[in-house]
């Protein structure tokens, strides 16, 4: 199954895909069945009653890792967020005016769906609610080597899009060997696969549970490939996972507010 | 108008909290004949932060439990800054930002800020009060001042804090802002083992203590 969760009718909903619709699974509009264009796209991802750890890895596909004149790590090189970085499918994220590199990253994200603490690899995928697609932008420009990457770079507003579904583990057979790919207007600017990860969904699930807990809720947003573009002001990015669908994007400038 | 509910006792952050290296003088300066060097190349800019998961809120009357062969924690003694609806900051709390002893301020650091526990809060939030880039914070271990803390030598006062890290990112409300850590003298911060108990306390907000221990191995 597919989860949304959308704005519509005045409210925020939880739907699911049907028929190349939304079918409405709770409250007064339970069953209704509403276009995937009239409404407005949240992170498909469930409430938490405390702050959801967000982790993300860098430098997790060998060829990234080499494009960005780095040895591949020999642990993951991981950072966190808050929540607040994130924004739904469709949304606008804003490039600052001063800015000459700032890309995509398009990743797999997991979503924990049990608590997890030691868990071994070969049970991790137990421990996994389901599967979304993020888009991690970065701006280069910012980045600083003190606890880089540093959360300027990396845990900007609305520089984290994600959706726009949440797609039941259950239903991912293979999730190390998905085909990635980004659009940039049209045109592929990226592509790979999961199964070329450096360290893997079981692997990532084992070494951040030997130290913390992980939460139904969390997400961890694995690593992008090779094949990072700038990105400009009316650009419309497309970032898309084999069998779990595609996060549109369009970069709009920031303005200075008053 | 008060959208935080602070009925929940102990005290829990609503929202993600984000700490904050090298914003003390006395580390700053320690740290700047080398600032130039590999791997950092250069000082910091901006303000070097960090997330506090929530695995690591650890309410007021817990223990810090050491696991996973941790066997000594650093001390961090802070004021987390807690955000209202509108974009100031509505109340305070001391917090006790543990960490294991890191080196390297060169990659991000969650396996040694965000093990569980590994914040320890206070009971209660306090209003927020004008006068905290005054504020001394005292540090005891088994009730020993070990360390004092003078916001005063902040290198980001309050202020600036909030306008540099607002301007990439909202703080939202029950967000909290911690103002950094300081170290001692030889660089390093005040440390701690099992059967170890850490205080910190300021005049007008509340303490916190928290008894460090380690799992049973019976």
């Amino acid at each position: 199954m597919k989860h949304a969760r959308i704005a519509w009718s005045g409210a925020v909903q939880q739907a699911v895909e049907f028929e190349g619709q939304l079918r409405i699974t709770q409250g007064p509009h339970k069953g209704h069945l509403v276009s995937l264009d009239d409404v407005v796209w949240l992170p498909p991802l469930p409430p938490v009653p405390q702050a959801r750890t967000v982790i993300a890895l860098g430098l997790n596909y060998a060829d990234h890792a080499k494009e960005l004149e780095f040895k591949a790590p020999v642990e993951p090189l991981a950072f966190m967020k808050g929540e607040t970085a994130f924004i739904g499918h469709k949304a606008l994220t804003k490039r600052p005016a001063d800015v000459k590199y700032m890309h995509y990253e398009c990743e797999l994200a997991v979503v924990i769906g049990r608590t997890a603490r030691h868990v071994k690899k070969a049970d991790a995928y137990d421990y996994v609610g389901g599967y979304t697609v993020a888009n991690d932008y970065a701006i280069r420009d910012y980045l600083e080597n003190w606890y880089r990457p540093n959360l300027r770079v990396k845990n900007r507003d609305t520089c984290t899009p994600i959706g726009p579904w949440l797609v039941d583990a259950a239903d991912v057979t293979h999730p190390m060997a998905l085909k990635l790919q980004t659009t940039v207007n049209g045109k592929v600017t990226q592509s790979g696969s999961t199964a070329n990860m450096i360290f893997d969904v079981p692997t990532l699930i084992e070494y951040f549970s030997s130290f913390m807990t992980l939460q139904p809720g969390d997400v961890i947003l694995t690593g992008t490939p090779d094949g990072i573009v700038d990105c400009q002001p009316g650009d419309v990015i497309v970032t898309e996972i084999e069998g779990l669908g595609a996060l549109t994007n369009t970069i709009t400038l920031a303005t200075q507010r008053p | 108008m008060q959208l935080i509910r602070t009925l929940q006792h102990p005290w829990q952050p609503q929202g993600t909290v984000y700490g904050n290296l090298l914003n003390f003088q006395r580390e700053w300066d320690l740290w700047a004949p080398r600032m130039q060097d590999a791997p950092h190349k250069a000082p910091p800019q901006q303000p070097v932060l960090y997330v506090k998961s929530a695995n690591t809120f650890n309410p007021a009357g817990h223990d810090l439990v050491l696991q996973d062969g941790v066997t000594e924690v650093d001390v961090g003694a802070s004021l987390g800054l807690v955000m209202g609806d509108d974009g100031q900051v509505q109340g305070g709390a001391l917090l006790l930002d543990w960490s294991v002893p890191h080196e390297s301020y060169f990659r991000p650091p969650i396996k040694f800020r965000c093990r569980d526990g590994y914040l320890g809060l206070p009971q209660a939030l306090t209003p927020f009060q004008s006068d905290w880039d005054k504020l001394e914070i005292e540090v005891l271990l088994n009730n020993a001042v070990v360390q004092r803390v003078a916001l005063s030598t902040l290198k980001r006062s309050i202020a600036q804090l909030l306008a540099d890290v607002g301007e990439f990112m909202a703080l939202q409300a029950g967000d909290v802002l911690m103002v950094g850590t300081d170290c001692l003298q030889t660089g390093l911060r005040p440390s701690a083992r099992a059967g170890d108990t850490v205080q910190i306390r300021a005049a007008g907000l509340e303490s916190v203590v928290q008894k460090v221990t380690t799992v049973s191995t019976a």
